[in-house]
């Protein structure tokens, strides 16, 4: 265990942990699950969220989850983000199996390597724009400023403003500046552009591309439109628990260039 | 039955911790009134009923002696429907076992049957049987304090004669509810007791052939006491008559009444104000119930549900809430009434309790909380109802937050985020924080007005048995005596200090105000028995002329220092004459009014004489002054004071506090009700808030910071609030409980803010635990997918 930021982490792992080559570059494995398995009991129905996924998700890539609805891709999102436990199989940041760890090691685990983004922002009304970042900043080991964090996401005239008072556009991509201002390795969405219309949708789609590409954060978007995972390195898609098939793409789409 | 009926039931059981804590809030209220109540009827009728039922008199008086050819005369007075004649005689009694003289009152009753008016309950043993002179009948009371039985003796000086007295009998009689010795304040059934002789036995003894020196009447109904007083006195005066009194100046029957006057007071009082808090609560808290079943109702109305079944479904719920709390609370309140009947019952002595829950006082706190609950509710339901379902079913808008000169401040930038979260959820429902706190600081307010009765009782026992009082013993004697007495006392064993007092009926008025009470002679350099000014905390000298009133009698002349009140003396000459009042004085037992023993005596035209002699006593020769005085016919009062300190915790503090310390625990209920309302309810309202906290990596200690600290906050304010708020109760509590025979002194020790603010805090940490528990339950995933 290591002392940052004058507090002991459970979850400060040194990077170039895991590694694997791709295109002959040898690239740092940020997450890596082995055949995990999420079943879910309730009642008498039994479901299989999750087959036996195996999944590998490098540093600063850019990834798309695509699948219908009760395909798995937010079980998988859940485990791999430390907020669900798995039934079976491995899952691992850097070299720390998030699959043993405890409430305490994986709420430390959250609060400083991983970001969320929520489909519906999830913003605390009473605090303002600039606040509602600092939420985050002041407890993360190795925060930006958040206004810094703002400004990245093209808000740096609305800093002072409530949730109420914001668009819901705004109101995403201060959730994208708090899920990035802690610096952290992963930022994990879950349908991010859900509840907005499509040109709104891809501002904050640029907000995402921008900080993936500025801040080499690896980022993982659940979503159930094929159309955005153009703009991602890899688009990986998930059926009945399981990782159908994972296409490459040789460029990324810019946002702005596309349209549902 | 219908699926939407069947949601209530079920919506009843997701809610139970939460209607259980709001029925508690309501119980508490229902049950303080159907208690406090249900106590004051079931006493005041079992009074009455014990009166009628045993006939009591309705006109009282003493008198020196007359021949019994004057009861035809009394029978004659308009109005006067039974006239029963009797012998009233003191005696020193000699209880085997106990050292000190016992002072028995002696009651003459026909023989063989009971008398017309003033009956006895015969408890045990028999009447007392002609020609048996020694037979004699107990009070209850008396006889348990003794362990004396039928068959038992004791000894007695009976107007200078040693006599051995036979007990055949116990009873209990609506006179002595509360026996009280003369020139005592206090029952002490150790040291007084009534025994019921038969006439021919006290008239052969006492020397009163033929002869009455007691007669008590009843009147026709409806008939005016004060007019047949007034003709009785004119027919006992030149037989010694020293004032007729009507039932309602009778001792014990006074001392009922006040009882009942004090009961009825806290009756008022303690119930409105916990009828009021429970009621706010439940306002309150139902309507933020029902606020955050918002989605429901959009869900309802979609379903196609009319905005009156949509509201009668939540009218159900709501009166499903309200009835837990209505069915406890009147299970607990007639519950505890009964109990606190039989307790007062017991304190009172009554042979029957006529007691049943006051069907009044349920339907009004039915009622109270029914409205209560129905008008909270009723807000947040049309809230819901009137808007569109599509609207309803999505999540409501962002709350809007303004931010206030507070954040730039620099205190404000010092904050953190939570605790900015704190604070602005405070500053943003204002009302409902004040809710809150005003619940929380009621209950406190509650419990510090429960709590400080003990303090008053102690400060009350504290100025008038110590500060005021000095002596260890007090001789009475049944006729004013020479002051040579005062020397003779001073000889006997033990006695280090002797002081004279003398007390004489008299009637004293200004204008129409006429109290009919007593003049207290009194030394000039008294250290016995001084005059003690409470304010002062001083004793007072004695002027060589004037009188000294206590305030409340000032009050109730309405006069003021240098102003004159007439007295009208009741014994002797009976001389009426103006005197000045020269100064006053706050005492908390009693109306006295002083005057030097010198100028009384002038006043009275007689030799010097004394009634009371103060006695400072080594301790060391206290057995033998007892014995001494055993055989002292004269004495007809021996008050030690350490006993009637003990016998007023034993019977007024008693008789407060049983009242009292049934509040405490309702108080507490409240209490825990309040802040396990506020704080389930804040999570039920910011479940989400907090799941997205700890999603974004907080502890589960700092969201319950968030949580908690809301309430906590709110809780801290409240605390010193509730304290003043139970200065102020205390104030307006001990202001309409001041009565003839004593005032409340407020006083409030910091401890008893200590106790209430601990409970308070108790109550407030159990249920943030409850709450803290479910906090750690929070669903985490469920926050990613939809809202609500």
């Amino acid at each position: 265990m290591r002392i940052v930021a004058g507090r002991p982490s459970r979850f400060n792992g040194v990077l170039a942990a895991g590694s694997a080559t791709n295109n002959g570059e040898r690239m740092t494995i940020t997450l890596q699950a082995r055949g995990l398995t999420k079943v879910y009991h309730t009642g008498d129905v039994t479901v299989h969220a999750l087959r036996g996924v195996d999944l590998d998700l490098f540093q600063g890539e850019l990834v798309v989850l695509l699948g219908p609805s009760g395909s798995g891709k937010s079980t998988l999102l859940n485990i791999l983000g430390g907020l669900d436990s798995a039934t079976a199989g491995i899952a691992r940041f850097l070299h720390h199996d998030l699959t043993a760890a405890d409430d305490a090691s994986l709420t430390d685990y959250r609060r400083d390597h991983v970001g969320f983004v929520f489909q519906f922002y999830n913003l605390i009304p009473s605090l303002t724009a600039r606040e509602n970042v600092a939420l985050v900043t002041e407890i993360a080991a190795r925060p930006m400023d958040p206004a810094d964090a703002l400004a990245l996401v093209g808000l740096a005239e609305r800093v002072d403003h409530f949730p109420a008072q914001l668009s819901g556009g705004e109101q995403q991509r201060v959730a994208i500046a708090r899920a990035i201002a802690k610096q952290p390795e992963i930022l994990l969405c879950d349908e991010p552009t859900g509840a907005l219309d499509s040109q709104t949708g891809v501002l904050v789609l640029e907000a995402l591309d921008q900080v993936n590409r500025e801040l080499g954060t690896t980022t993982a978007l659940i979503t159930h439109n094929t159309v955005i995972g153009q703009m991602a390195d890899r688009v990986i898609h998930i059926a009945d628990g399981r990782i159908a098939s994972v296409e490459k793409n040789s460029t990324r789409c810019a946002p702005e260039d596309l349209a549902w | 039955m219908r699926a939407i009926d069947r949601k209530v039931l079920r919506d009843l059981w997701l809610l139970r911790g939460q209607a259980l804590a709001i029925g508690l809030v309501i119980a508490s209220g229902v049950a303080a009134l159907l208690m406090s109540l249900s106590t004051l009827n079931a006493l005041r009728e079992t009074a009455d009923a014990y009166y009628e039922r045993y006939r009591l008199a309705d006109v009282f008086a003493s008198l020196k002696r007359a021949p019994t050819l004057v009861e035809s005369r009394i029978a004659a007075i308009p109005n006067v429907k039974t006239v029963q004649t009797r012998i009233v005689q003191f005696a020193t009694l000699d209880v085997t076992g106990f050292a000190e003289p016992v002072i028995g009152q002696l009651v003459s009753i026909p023989e063989g049957r009971q008398p017309l008016l003033n009956q006895f309950v015969l408890r045990s043993g028999r009447l007392v049987e002609k020609n048996r002179p020694d037979e004699v009948i107990l009070n209850e009371p008396f006889a348990l304090a003794h362990n004396l039985v039928p068959g038992d003796q004791l000894k007695a000086v009976l107007n200078g004669h040693q006599r051995t007295l036979k007990v055949v009998g116990t009873a209990l009689a609506p006179e002595f509810i509360y026996s009280i010795g003369p020139g005592a304040l206090i029952p002490d059934d150790q040291r007084f007791g009534v025994l019921w002789m038969g006439r021919e036995a006290l008239e052969a003894a006492f020397d009163l052939k033929e002869a009455f020196n007691n007669v008590v009447l009843k009147l026709n109904r409806g008939a005016d006491p004060e007019t047949v007083i007034q003709r009785l006195d004119q027919v006992l005066t030149r037989y010694g008559g020293i004032g007729a009194i009507a039932r309602k100046d009778q001792l014990s029957a006074w001392f009922v009444a006040n009882e009942l006057k004090q009961l009825a007071t806290q009756s008022k009082m303690l119930p409105t104000i916990f009828l009021l808090v429970a009621a706010f609560l439940t306002h309150m808290v139902l309507g933020r119930l029902i606020a955050t079943e918002r989605s429901q109702i959009g869900l309802m109305k979609a379903f196609g549900y009319g905005n009156l079944e949509v509201a009668s479904h939540y009218a159900k719920l709501v009166a499903g809430v309200a009835l837990i709390g209505i069915v406890l609370g009147l299970a607990l309140g007639s519950w505890l009434g009964r109990v606190l009947t039989e307790l007062y019952g017991e304190q009172f002595r009554f042979p029957t309790l006529l007691y049943a829950p006051s069907v009044s006082a349920s339907v009004l706190a039915v009622g109270v909380s029914l409205l209560a609950a129905f008008a909270g509710a009723a807000g947040a339901v049309r809230g819901a109802a009137l808007l569109p379902p599509a609207q309803a079913m999505l999540p409501p808008a962002p709350l809007s937050f303004r931010r206030t000169r507070f954040a730039a401040s620099a205190l404000g930038r010092w904050l953190d985020q939570p605790s900015r979260i704190v604070l602005r959820n405070i500053g943003r429902f204002p009302s409902r924080a004040a809710l809150t706190t005003i619940g929380v600081a009621a209950s406190v307010g509650l419990l510090v007005l429960a709590l400080q009765w003990r303090d008053s009782l102690d400060y009350l026992a504290q100025s008038y048995f110590f500060d005021a009082q000095r002596q260890h013993v007090m001789l009475g004697f049944a006729e004013p005596h020479a002051t040579t007495v005062v020397r003779e006392v001073a000889h006997m064993p033990g006695v280090l200090a002797v002081e004279p007092t003398r007390f004489v009926s008299a009637d004293l008025s200004v204008g129409p105000v006429t109290h009919r009470g007593a003049l207290v002679g009194t030394p000039s350099q008294a250290i016995l028995q001084p005059i003690y000014d409470d304010i002062r905390r001083a004793v007072v000298p004695t002027p060589p002329a004037g009188l000294v009133l206590g305030t409340w009698l000032a009050k109730k002349l309405q006069v003021g220092i240098g102003e004159t009140v007439w007295v009208q003396i009741l014994e002797g000459r009976r001389p009426l004459v103006e005197l000045p009042v020269v100064d006053l004085i706050q005492t908390y037992i009693g109306t006295p009014a002083y005057i030097h023993i010198n100028a009384l005596n002038r006043l009275l035209k007689e030799r010097p004489s004394v009634q009371y002699v103060s006695l400072l006593v080594d301790q060391n020769d206290a057995a033998e002054l007892y014995r001494e005085l055993k055989g002292l016919p004269a004495v007809s009062a021996v008050m030690v004071r350490r006993a009637a300190v003990d016998s007023f915790q034993d019977t007024i503090a008693r008789n407060l506090m049983v009242f009292i310390s049934m509040f405490a625990p309702l108080a507490c209920g409240l209490g825990f009700g309040v802040a396990y309302n506020s704080t389930r309810i804040a999570l039920s309202e910011r479940g989400r808030e907090l799941a997205t906290l700890r999603v974004l990596g907080f502890s589960r200690g700092e969201i319950s910071y968030i949580l908690l600290g809301e309430v906590g906050l709110l809780i801290l304010l409240a605390l010193p609030l509730g304290c003043v708020l139970g200065y102020l109760l205390s104030v307006l509590m001990a202001a309409s409980f001041s009565t003839e025979l004593f005032r409340v002194p407020l006083t409030i020790a910091p401890s008893t803010y200590g106790v209430a603010v601990v409970i308070a805090l108790a109550a407030t940490i159990l249920s943030a635990a409850v709450v803290r528990q479910r906090l750690d339950r929070l669903n985490l995933v469920e926050v990613l997918k939809t809202r609500e």
